[in-house]
């Protein structure tokens, strides 16, 4: 159950992670979001903004100057508490663990934020996977390029076709334990020092 | 045993840093993994939900976690400290500048310069802003407790701001702010950069310091006191390791990779040996136990340092009294467990608890007193 009027804001430095959330939370029908990327006058930011919820990743060292600012209520028109529900480490934690810090203005209700928060926990989390499947399918290329190098070594060297250089390679690193790409990246670089 | 600690790219993570590079975490059985963090308040949720086992922590989270100020109420204990001193505080140029007219000079008492200070403070019209780490921090407190020493009000005659030890330089820069309250090595990276100068190393405002701590949560102690102990006697040997000056240019360097602290090794180095250029263009000076990881009782968890933090609390109205408040403060530091872990291998182990803590005004904490207006 979303609740339209409630005003968020996100702190992200990251132009792709934000904008997935923001999405996330237009397409479940919470209308007020402002993203923050630069940090220059945050507080500026927090108090035009007028927050209800505020999310900032974890990898931003300015988390540190956030809980500042709501330590010293002047700064911000509201009281904002520092999570949740001051008993509710549960929820913490999966915000922890997605990557996500939380902040809620005190006094509102937890099933308010619960939804917002479980969208914010789903969507950092989408995201971090997305984030690994571009950073393993980067290493896949890579591999790749490496085993055609080795392969050609090979080939040129002991004057074999393709397919028994990659079986000479596969063959080394199931005797080895390792990964073919390993012992493709070992044979390149003896190649390039005996040169 | 595997034990995973959080840490912040700072001198005094040296201790941590050793105990698992050269080998005293494995001769007491112990697999050290350190996890390099971003923020304190990272830190604090990482070892509040169990991610890190212990951390490196500010001796004030510690107590602000058990009194559940500021986020979730979980009880911390500091059964051991990383050291003593290492902070200092510095200005901008052109607050120097405007200092040394009011009579400040390089190295001068620090209560000559929160005079020079109050009277720049007196002729503004626009309120100088400084800046520290983290509002439950001996960096707050040492700056609010070194400006009010020259009757600056911290809360209504300058801004007191947060950034995080890498933006200091370049906020100094920038000009926006004119001066800061952080460890070493920022403040020399600061003069080196030739934006600013060190005014008052916080030795100076309050010897023998205190400053980060080993944390970690009361029920991962009561689940593990072997591990703890064992913990404790690795990080001991390391820190002792860490106070012999042939081994600083080595630990200098360890420190400066870009996993630990990314800082340079000379800046490094210098600050270990308790050395500290001032200003631009002069000679490093020679100061008296300005970072002291171990000689002088440095890793003893004096319970007097977790009251003092308490009554800044107080003091600068982050928390309202509440007479269950003193016995959870005094619980959060542990020299029990201190001296059951490491009776066997330490001489000098206090007998007391507390001690009355002495600041560069003449004003004095004694615990005792404190606890019996209270």
């Amino acid at each position: 159950m979303s609740d339209p009027a409630l005003r968020i804001l996100l702190v992200d430095q990251n132009v792709t992670r934000a904008s997935i959330l923001e999405e996330g939370l237009r397409e479940a029908g919470y209308t007020h979001v402002s993203v923050v990327r630069d940090m220059q006058n945050l507080l500026r930011r927090i108090v035009d903004a007028d927050p209800d919820v505020i999310f900032i990743d974890l990898e931003n060292p300015n988390r540190d100057v956030l809980e500042q600012m709501f330590q010293v209520s002047r700064c911000v028109q509201r009281p904002i508490a520092m999570f949740v529900d001051h008993s509710d480490t549960d929820m913490i934690r999966a915000a922890v663990e997605s990557g996500v810090g939380a902040y809620v203005v005190d006094g509102l209700r937890k099933e308010r934020v619960k939804s917002i928060l479980d969208m914010a926990v789903s969507r950092f989390n989408a995201f971090s996977q997305l984030r690994d499947e571009l950073e393993r399918a980067k290493q896949e290329l890579e591999d790749r390029k490496i085993v055609e190098r080795a392969k050609g070594i090979l080939m040129k060297e002991r004057g074999i076709t393709e397919e028994a250089a990659y079986g000479l390679l596969r063959k080394a690193a199931m005797n080895e334990n390792r990964r073919v790409a390993e012992v493709a990246q070992s044979l390149v670089t003896a190649t390039r020092l005996l040169k | 045993m595997k034990v995973i600690l959080g840490f912040m790219p700072l001198l005094d993570c040296a201790s941590l840093v050793v105990a698992a590079e050269r080998g005293f975490a494995a001769e007491e059985g112990l697999e050290l993994a350190l996890v390099r963090e971003t923020s304190w308040a990272n830190i604090r949720d990482r070892v509040v939900i169990g991610h890190f086992d212990a951390a490196h922590m500010l001796g004030p989270m510690t107590v602000a976690s058990t009194l559940g100020i500021g986020h979730v109420r979980v009880p911390v204990i500091a059964p051991f400290a990383l050291g003593l001193g290492g902070n200092a505080i510095t200005v901008s140029l052109r607050l120097w500048e405007q200092m040394t007219q009011e009579g400040a000079t390089v190295g001068a008492k620090p209560g000559v310069h929160a005079t020079a200070l109050e009277r720049v403070v007196l002729r503004r019209s626009e309120p100088l802003t400084f800046a520290m780490v983290y509002p439950f921090s001996c960096h707050n407190y040492e700056l609010r407790y070194w400006l009010a020493a020259g009757r600056i009000d911290p809360d209504k005659d300058v801004r007191l701001v947060v950034i995080p030890p890498p933006f200091l330089v370049d906020a100094l820069r920038a000009g926006q702010i004119d001066g800061f309250c952080v460890g070493e090595p920022w403040n020399s990276v600061a003069v080196q950069a030739g934006v600013g100068t060190i005014v008052v190393p916080t030795t100076a405002i309050w010897p023998s310091s205190p400053e980060k701590v080993l944390g970690c949560r009361l029920e991962w102690a009561q689940r593990h006191p072997k591990q703890l102990a064992a913990l404790m006697r690795a990080i001991y040997r390391a820190s002792r390791w860490c106070d012999q000056p042939e081994n600083h240019a080595e630990l200098a360097k360890l420190l400066a990779q870009p996993r630990y602290v990314g800082a340079p090794a000379d800046l490094l180095q210098q600050a270990l040996g308790s050395r500290l250029t001032l200003t631009t263009n002069t000679p490093a000076v020679q100061l008296e136990d300005f970072f002291t990881p171990s000689r002088h009782n440095a890793t003893f968890p004096w319970v007097s340092h977790a009251l003092w933090f308490y009554e800044q609390m107080l003091r600068w109205k982050q928390i309202e009294f509440a007479p269950n408040q003193v016995a959870a403060v005094r619980a959060t530091y542990r020299p029990d467990l201190y001296r059951a872990a490491l009776a066997s291998i330490s001489e000098d182990i206090p007998a007391d608890d507390t001690k009355i803590e002495r600041f560069f005004d003449g004003g004095a904490f004694d615990p005792q007193s404190f606890e019996t207006q209270r």
